[in-house]
């Protein structure tokens, strides 16, 4: 009897740990600082693609001026 | 130059999300852990193509009032544009799909509606191209952008949330705004909906403005004098 009121309270306790385990983030990546490698390499392309949206911007407008 | 502040809120928004997506705090859940990040970027695109769609909507029925044809090409390159965001809204959403919910293709009622109205939009490309005279083109392609979208609203936002779905917010699955939308992520998501949002409509009004040139050019040459311009 007293061996499986220890069972039971062994297999609660597992429980209660796994149940308050964090689930796995990146925390590696983010200690490491490479995160910041990520986001400058998007905020890259960002910006390239609002530098090209600007031209084309420009372009058209200067097409809508001649065709007046 | 036309008014830029829009353009320029859109830009800066787009970059702050980029920024702010990957280095704010987000809540550790199971299962999606980073990859939530995704709504960032995954759920704006949806958002763009409605409100896009939406204007597409609005130029096809001022065209059957008015007759206009730079009415028909507001509401083609807006659909365009539309359609972009649509595929990738879905090919973002599949990938997702694929390390999240184990397959890149679930039979999931969102999924199955998304698909129905990219195809319904698709048939509107297709259907436009195949007559020949610009004004039953352009007044059959309105008629047909209306049916479309008054499919597609159903199809995304009132059919998935009848039955059972693994989107969120849909059948008893609890949406984002219950509890894990927290509001590290709002501070993010807000801008992320607005800026993509902006860069739409910039992408689409450009479209829209080389048409409108080419149109008035081609109606010059036509008539060896320049009616379109007020």
């Amino acid at each position: 009897m007293a061996k499986r009121t220890l069972t039971t309270i062994f297999l609660l306790l597992i429980t209660a740990i796994a149940a308050n385990a964090q689930p796995e983030m990146a925390d590696k990546l983010r200690a490491d600082g490479k995160i910041y490698v990520v986001v400058m390499v998007l905020a890259t392309i960002f910006a390239g693609i609002f530098t090209y949206l600007v031209i084309l911007d420009r372009k058209i407008s200067k097409l809508e001026k001649e065709g007046k | 130059m036309r008014s830029w502040w829009w353009k320029i809120l859109g830009i800066i928004m787009c970059l702050y999300v980029v920024v702010a997506g990957f280095l704010m705090p987000v809540p550790r859940l199971d299962i999606l852990n980073e990859t939530i990040r995704n709504l960032y970027f995954h759920v704006p695109m949806w958002f763009t193509m409605i409100v896009l769609y939406t204007a597409a909507f609005y130029y096809s029925i001022k065209y059957l009032r008015t007759g206009d044809l730079r009415d028909d090409i507001r509401a083609v390159q807006f659909t365009n544009t539309g359609i972009m965001f649509n595929i990738l809204g879905y090919v973002t959403g599949m990938e997702w799909a694929k390390f999240t919910w184990g397959a890149a293709w679930v039979p999931d009622p969102k999924l199955l509606g998304a698909a129905m109205s990219m195809l319904i939009y698709f048939a509107y490309s297709i259907l436009r191209s195949g007559l020949k005279d610009d004004e039953k083109k352009a007044k059959i392609g309105a008629v047909y952008n209306v049916f479309a979208y008054a499919l597609m609203i159903p199809l995304l936002l009132i059919l998935p949330r009848m039955v059972d779905s693994l989107h969120p917010g849909n059948g008893g699955n609890p949406a984002f705004a219950k509890y894990d939308l927290d509001s590290d992520m709002r501070m993010v998501f807000y801008p992320a909906v607005i800026g993509w949002n902006l860069l739409g409509a910039w992408i689409a009004t450009l479209k829209i403005r080389l048409e409108l040139v080419r149109y008035r050019q081609e109606n010059k040459s036509a008539f060896g004098f320049d009616f379109e311009n007020k």
